[in-house]
């Protein structure tokens, strides 16, 4: 029987992997932030380890709290930074921007196996990588070891036809894929996507769907290479990194979920769960006093892209703020070459530094009591964004701009 | 290791997630992980940490865990006492993170399981004994190799032992 994409993968780097084996298979690239990467660093100590395995795919990335925001969480970076310099691994910045789409700009590759103490790690499966998160002890020993052990997992195959329609974007499909399955409809398994339409979908939104296939519970969200691959590696001056890698045509699929990507509409996650989806249409009228643009999900430069041309002459509800945090310094910097930012600060948008910024609630815009925010990011968990008491609806880049302008949930394609 | 467990039902609902158990706001205190403890599941059940009797059962009901890398969430509920987690699902890092800690995690109908219920579990036999309602709950078992480190106390001192995961081929 032929084999999935997933087994394809593991089996290249492992030997021989069908689904529920236990493999262990070598790493390569093992990275940690700076909220769980303290953690890896006691454990990796506590181990006996003086040494990581490939420093050079070692990669520290300082993205959480960027800047810090507090003593303790600066000791934390200075504790990373030590870290770095005794294992000769490399550190990335803060301002660098957020740890997975530093990732995909500058590591994950066609066939390669990736770890990362964060859970939305599976981010660099939009480049045909077999990426997942993993927690600070099974970091640390992947540091110190260079390969971990996986459980190889069943898979689910998502077929894409079609193109989106106007106001719809990869966001949405996912949104709708996750209300679909369920939180853990997927727990376990591997989301492969394959289609006709995937041609239609770019890179930077290939990083969207990836980056959120862990709230439907999956392991990874892996796509196969192609020219959209190959462009963005030759692009990122990675050509030779490329290789072509899809399932075989006859591999066994637990489940086949078919979307015509034209049918898509506008979707929003209520609080407080990922799976709690509806069209936007049904969510319009739902004031939001914070908007926020950005994170790994949704801060690349298409996004600020879409939101600028829905901003352009146009501002900011006055009792409504909207952050944006590009997702790096090369997004940031793009950005500002094609005019996005100017368009945005120009609409009242506050620019926050690259990286994570107001997503996991510890800087950067925690909601206050009752206030609701409108984000692009993946998760709207009670607490989230730093207070129990706020309400967290995610959408698009275009919903998310659109709505910003009325100070309350808007369906984008009444605004273009 | 012993692989027999008693401890008090601590019910929760589904869909916990680890932003629940340990919130990303007490990020500055994750290198202070006594003062991080007390916060644990404080957004979720106020009274956690002055309830909570060592050898407790966490008895949660779908996707346990669900979120965040954070292997601070298992910690905290260690710190807390917590011997045992039942749920009914339990979301992929998470389960590893809590074996990795040493904290056995059993699928099983936790819906059989009342707040305050007294249990046993028998990880070996696979079975979960609701003394208080009378109930035997059949419930799963680890693979090996999780089985091999959570009997170890753990992924650190499992790879201090073994040096490397050994895999029966
Ligand atoms: S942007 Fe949000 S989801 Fe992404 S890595 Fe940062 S905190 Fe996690």
């Amino acid at each position: 029987m032929g084999k999935t994409l997933t087994e394809k993968i593991l089996g290249a780097k492992a030997g021989a992997a069908a689904p529920g084996d236990v493999v262990v298979a070598d790493l390569d690239l093992v990275f940690l932030q700076d909220t769980t990467g303290p953690l890896v660093v006691r454990q990796f100590r506590e181990s006996g380890f003086t040494s990581v395995a490939k420093p050079d795919r070692a990669v520290l990335f300082f993205d959480h709290a960027a800047p810090s925001p507090n003593r303790q969480l600066s000791n934390d970076h200075v504790l990373l930074r030590q870290f770095a310099q005794e294992t000769g691994s490399v550190a990335y910045r803060v301002g660098d921007g957020v740890c997975h789409q530093l990732v995909a700009e500058n590591f994950a590759s066609p066939g390669d196996i990736i770890v990362g103490s964060d859970s939305h790690t599976v981010t660099a499966g939009a480049l045909g990588a077999f990426a997942t998160g993993m927690g600070s002890s099974d970091i640390a020993v992947a540091l110190a070891l260079g390969k971990t052990w996986f459980r190889v997992p069943e898979a689910f195959l998502v077929n894409l036809e079609g193109d989106f329609p106007r106001g719809v974007s990869a966001k949405d499909l996912v949104l709708y894929l996750i209300g679909k399955l369920g939180a853990d409809g997927a727990t376990y398994k591997a989301l492969e996507f394959t289609g006709s339409g995937l041609a239609n979908v770019t890179m930077s939104q290939r990083l969207t769907i990836a980056n959120m296939a862990v709230e439907a519970g999956a392991k990874v969200g892996l796509f196969p290479s192609d020219e959209v691959t190959r462009e963005f590696l030759v692009s990122r001056g990675r050509g030779e990194k490329y290789q072509q890698i899809s399932p075989d045509p006859d591999a066994h699929y637990e489940r086949v979920i078919s979307v015509n990507l034209g049918q898509l509409e506008p979707m929003v996650a209520f609080p407080h769960t990922v799976d709690n989806v509806y069209p936007v249409t049904a969510a319009r009228g739902i004031k939001v006093q914070q908007v926020f643009l950005g994170t790994c999900t949704n801060g690349r430069l298409e996004d600020l892209a879409v939101a600028s041309d829905i901003l352009k002459g146009r501002q900011v509800y006055a009792d409504t703020r909207l952050l944006v945090a590009p997702a790096s310094r090369e997004v940031l910097a793009q950005a500002m070459d094609m005019g996005y930012i100017q368009t945005l600060l120009g609409a009242g948008a506050l620019i926050l530094p690259p990286g994570c910024a107001a997503c996991l609630g510890l800087h950067q815009g925690v909601l206050g009591d009752g206030e609701a925010c409108l984000s692009t990011a993946n998760r709207n968990f009670k607490g989230r964004m730093g207070n129990p008491e706020g309400l967290i609806f995610l959408a698009s880049p275009a919903t998310a701009a659109s709505s910003a302008i009325t100070g309350e949930l808007t369906d984008p394609r009444e605004m273009t | 290791m012993s692989v027999e467990l008693k401890g008090k039902a601590i019910k929760l609902g589904d869909a916990i997630s680890t932003d629940l158990i340990i919130p990303g706001r007490f990020a500055h205190l994750r290198s202070n992980l006594p003062e991080l403890a007390k916060h644990a599941l404080e957004d979720a059940l106020p009274d956690f940490t002055a309830r909570v009797m060592p050898g407790d059962f966490l008895v949660a009901g779908k996707n346990f865990g669900l979120g965040s890398s954070r292997e601070h969430a298992p910690l905290v509920l260690k710190m807390s006492g917590i011997g045992v987690i039942l749920a009914q699902s339990v979301a992929r890092i998470f389960f590893r993170n809590a074996i990795n800690q040493g904290i056995p995690v059993v699928l099983c109908d936790t819906g059989k399981i009342e707040d305050g219920d007294a249990l046993n579990l028998d990880l070996a036999g696979g079975v979960v004994h609701n003394l208080t309602r009378g109930d035997d709950l059949p419930c799963s078992k680890l693979p090996p190799l999780m089985h091999a480190i959570f009997q170890e106390g753990g992924l650190i001192p499992y790879i201090q032992k073994y040096k490397e995961f050994v895999v029966e081929a």
